[in-house]
Order: structure tokens, then sequence, then C-alpha cells
């Protein structure tokens, strides 16, 4: 008798944790994708296109079209740096999501922030360490990509 | 190397891309990050971004997947040169001045700057 009772009780537990998921999922706001994509295309492609007018800054100084990379990234890093510094580069990602995170300043942006959100933990362990316990992923499987292709290439030569 | 059209719409649609991973998928933005990364990369591998690059200028260069472009154009050209250990050497070769940007001014604005609640 016991045991029949203890297994209505855990029936009716489970009954009652599915009308609460059931709940939990209509309360659950809804994602705005299709805002959300909008905007990250205007905001990504207009953070391009500063990109692009850096790249053509440069090329009219003198750079050649190879090494205009370099410089292109370093000064939209720069912007960026100076940009989390003042707290506006974050207020960008809330609006822009994947539109700010996804160019070369979001990445800029996740060092940056997480240098500055860890250093009240120190310089060595918090700016040092934590710098880049957002950018490490990126870093770490893009090189391990770039090792993977390289070793295919050379056992294909 | 691209013009301001193509380099909107082409940097756009890679970020449109990236934001539907975020709101369609389980995936955090941390893995989404890494995934374009990596496509970078093998894309370069295959031969298929440098022509995204001459069509979309900083279209292409900006997003993070141009990281691995460069990480793989980076090895494969010491590979050219030097052989297997270019393969090891090369892969940052092209990434350094953009890694050691992040750093230097990194480090400058958390010496300068004091974070925001």
């Amino acid at each position: 008798m016991a045991a029949r009772a203890k297994k209505r009780a855990v029936k009716r537990q489970e009954v009652l944790e599915q009308e609460y998921k059931d709940l939990a999922q209509r309360q659950k706001p809804k994602t705005p994708v299709v805002r959300n994509v909008l905007v990250a295309y205007l905001v990504g492609g207009l953070i391009c296109v500063l990109g692009q007018a850096i790249t053509q800054l440069y090329l009219r100084l003198g750079f050649s079209p190879e090494d205009v990379g370099n410089p292109t990234a370093a000064t939209l890093i720069l912007i960026s740096a100076v940009l989390t510094g003042l707290g506006v580069y974050d207020v960008i990602g809330q609006f822009a999501g994947a539109g700010s995170a996804v160019p070369v300043t979001g990445f800029a942006n996740s060092v940056v922030s997480a240098a500055l959100e860890f250093k009240r933990e120190g310089l060595v362990l918090g700016v040092g360490a934590r710098m880049f316990s957002l950018a490490g992923p990126v870093i770490v499987y893009g090189a391990v990509t770039a090792f993977v292709v390289g070793i295919i290439k050379a056992l294909l030569r | 190397m691209g013009n301001y059209v193509t380099a909107f719409f082409v940097g756009g649609l890679i970020c449109a891309l990236a934001q539907l991973l975020f709101d369609l998928t389980t995936l955090t933005p941390a893995h989404v990050l890494t995934l374009f990364v990596v496509l970078g990369g093998i894309l370069s591998g295959l031969g298929l971004y440098e022509p995204l690059v001459r069509f979309a200028g900083a279209g292409a260069t900006v997003p993070i997947t141009s990281f691995g472009h460069q990480l793989v154009q980076g090895a494969l050209r010491e590979l050219e040169t030097h052989g297997w250990v270019g393969v090891l050497a090369g892969i940052f070769d092209l990434t350094s001045a953009g890694i050691t940007a992040a750093i230097i001014f990194g480090f400058l604005v958390a010496l300068l700057f004091n974070p925001k609640d």
C-alpha cells in the first residue's frame, strides 16, 4: 500500500514539474529574431564600412594593398579599446549583438573588457591572467585550424 | 580590394548569420565566434576566402572569419618558404599586429580606466 502511495506521489510530482515547465516556456520573453538580425546586419555592415574607409586612408598614405591590413586592424582595435574604456562599446554591444561582436572591434572589446573587469584582482593575476579569458578560445581554435590546414597542405605537396 | 557597398553588404551578412546562430541555436556567442574563426580558416585553406577579400575588402577582413583566414595564410606562406616547420612558425605571422595591438591597448586601458558598474 505504502509503495503504491509513494508511486502516486512521484507521479503527481512529475505532472507538477511538467506543468511548471510549460508555464515557464509560455512566460519566457520571445526573442525578436528579425529585429536582432537586421540590427546586427546594419551595425556589422557599418563597422566594415568604417574599416573600408580606414583602409582607403592608409592606401592613400602610401601603404601597399598587402600591408594595409595591419594598420587598419590596429586602428580599429584602438578605437574599440577607447570606446570599451569609456563604457560605450558595451552599450553598442547590448543593442547590436553579433553586429558588434563579430568584427575585429568585438575581439578587441572582449580583450579590453576582460582586462578592465578583473583589474581589481591585481595587475598580474587580474589584468594579465584574465585578459584572454574571452578571446582565448578564438585564438586556440584558430591556431589549431591553421595547423591542421597547414599539415594537410604539406602532405598534399 | 572591395568598395563601401560590397564591404557593407558582405560584412553585414556575416554578422547577420552569427546573430541567427545566437538567437536560433543553444550555442553561446563564444561558441559562434569560435566556429566562425574555424570556418574562416577552412574557407581559406580551400582557397575561397581570398576571392571574398578581393570582392568585399573590409567586409571580409574586418569580421572574425578573417582571423582564421590570416592564421591559415600565415602557416601556408611559411610552409612554402621554410617547409614543415614553417607551419608552426608562420601561424601568427599575419595576425601578430592585431593580437599585439589588443594586448597593448587592453593593458593601457586597464591602467587608465576603471570598470563601470
